[in-house]
């Protein structure tokens, strides 16, 4: 819970423009790290300042959905861990972890980053799931947004692994040299937060509980695939429009900054080896 | 003081045979004298105890805490003062005159308030208001550490703590809880004291901080000239 106290100072630090050293549309430094996980297919760590998310691909062999025969399978899972905060406790997943596992689900699936039709084996049979758990390590705000990022990193980062086709089994210790079949461009998640009539972006830990409305948008080349609001406060026509305006901006920038990271990540993770 | 402590774990051997009496955060257990909680080992005559550095604040009779109010009752406020335990603030616990029907116009949901630990009971911790410089917090800046790092803020008779005062002006509350409260006349100079007091709980392990920390204001100043 957040006392009045820190709630108005963090709603006249946002009038006055004052951020912690940076201003209402600043994204904090973005790290990413691939490969972290020995056993997952694909993985990433990726660290918006304090914030800290890991994700991780898992691929296996399933049965398709019967409406959807010649597609490949996704299941999004995240798990807010005790550990990065105290907010957080053990158990099955709470209504928190739940909409941002949907999120970024929405954000993944409908941008068509993945062409499910390539995860195909056999038509009505056999294809390709994909399942995607995301963990948080540290809480300082903005855990949607970083989970997006992570998710996006640990998908580049995943290599499919050999298929036995006659014994039907997935050979998990031999990976191909095969990346998953996705689109070039990198699908962003964006919220916006509202306090007061003030609206910024990459909320801390104080500001994300001050937080009296938000909304989500998800990028990919400039369109929009997904979209949430939450907490109470209502946005106007105006305010929404002018979020819209600068999302995009903003998508079009972060996309930049975030395929520069991965690619720097790539290489090394490629010196390493 | 200027000995380097060890650093211990729970489990670990402290010390063994019958001479060492167990203090707070350890245990007997046959000869030994065994850790049970993370911290650094001292030893008073005979006495082996640890000064915990992590874990959560455990109330005690006497204590300043600074609290959140989370409900209004009939006859008081819920709080929350970090403290695995419910606790209570009563109507009667106040030394001016409240009018019962409105309790939330003194004190509402949310708001902060400097109280002191009355009693520690099994059914949760009662708070009271009756001593000097108890009551609501009205303005200034909120700071959260680990209560075991409160002394270390203090320092010996206050020493450290007036250091902070005194260089930055402003007023500063430590909880026991370890909640601060920080009310300065310019932001910059509320910042400035929470850096300095996120700077000893991030190295209270050191001795002679009260060095570094001087050092440490006098560097923060000598940028901003």
């Amino acid at each position: 819970m957040i006392s009045n106290l820190t709630k108005k100072r963090v709603h006249d630090y946002l009038l006055e423009g004052k951020r912690e050293g940076r201003g209402l549309l600043d994204y904090r430094e973005i790290e990413i790290e691939l490969g972290v996980s020995k056993n997952a297919e694909g993985s990433a760590r990726v660290k918006v300042g304090k914030t800290e998310v890991v994700a991780g691909v898992k691929l296996d062999v399933t049965e398709p959905y019967t409406d959807h025969e010649d597609e490949g399978t996704l299941i999004t899972t995240l798990e807010l861990l005790p550990l990065s905060s105290p907010r957080f406790e053990a158990g099955p997943p709470k209504i928190e972890a739940i909409e941002i596992a949907r999120i970024v689900d929405r954000e993944v699936r409908e941008s068509k980053f993945i062409d499910f039709k390539k995860l195909c084996i056999k038509k009505g049979e056999k294809v390709w799931g994909i399942f995607l758990d995301i963990f948080s390590i540290n809480d300082d705000g903005n855990l949607l947004d970083a989970a997006g990022i992570a998710a996006v990193a640990a998908l580049r980062n995943a290599k499919m692994p050999k298929y036995d086709e006659k014994e039907d089994k997935v050979e998990y210790g031999e990976l191909t040299n095969k990346g998953m079949p996705l689109n070039k461009e990198t699908p962003i998640i964006l919220t916006f937060h509202k306090i007061g009539n003030k609206i910024f972006i990459d909320p801390g830990q104080e500001e994300e509980k001050a937080s009296e409305g938000r909304i989500s948008f998800g990028f990919l080349d400039g369109n929009i695939n997904a979209c949430q609001k939450g907490n109470d406060a209502p946005l106007k026509l105006e305010e929404l429009s002018e979020i819209l305006e600068t999302a995009e901006k903003k998508a079009e920038e972060m996309t930049e900054k975030i395929d520069k990271a991965i690619e720097k990540a790539l290489k090394a993770r490629e010196n390493r080896k | 003081m200027s000995e380097e402590r060890e650093k211990v774990i729970p489990g670990e051997i402290l010390e063994t045979g019958e001479d060492w009496l167990p203090g707070e955060g350890t245990r007997r257990d046959g000869k030994n004298i065994v850790a049970s909680r993370f911290g650094l080992k001292e030893i008073q005559n005979r006495l082996v105890k640890i000064i915990p550095l992590s874990g959560v604040y455990i109330p005690r009779r006497g204590n300043l805490v600074i609290g959140v109010v989370t409900d209004i009752n009939f006859s008081g406020w819920n709080m929350d003062i970090n403290a695995p335990y419910t606790s209570f603030l009563p109507l009667a616990e106040c030394p001016r005159f409240f009018n019962k029907e409105d309790l939330a116009e003194y004190f509402d949901i949310g708001d902060m308030v400097v109280c002191k630990v009355k009693a520690v009971k099994r059914k949760g911790v009662d708070l009271s208001l009756k001593s000097i410089g108890l009551g609501k917090i009205e303005d200034g800046m909120i700071v959260y550490i680990n209560s075991n790092k409160v002394p270390r803020v203090i320092g010996k008779e206050g020493s450290m703590i007036k250091i902070i005062k005194d260089a930055t002006k402003c007023d500063i509350v430590v909880g026991q809880n370890g909640v601060v409260w920080i009310k300065g006349k310019t932001a910059e100079n509320e910042m400035l004291a929470k850096e300095t007091i996120l700077f000893i709980t991030g190295k209270s392990y050191l001795s002679g901080l009260t060095e570094k920390v001087q050092e440490f204001l006098s560097k923060k100043f000598g940028e901003k000239k």
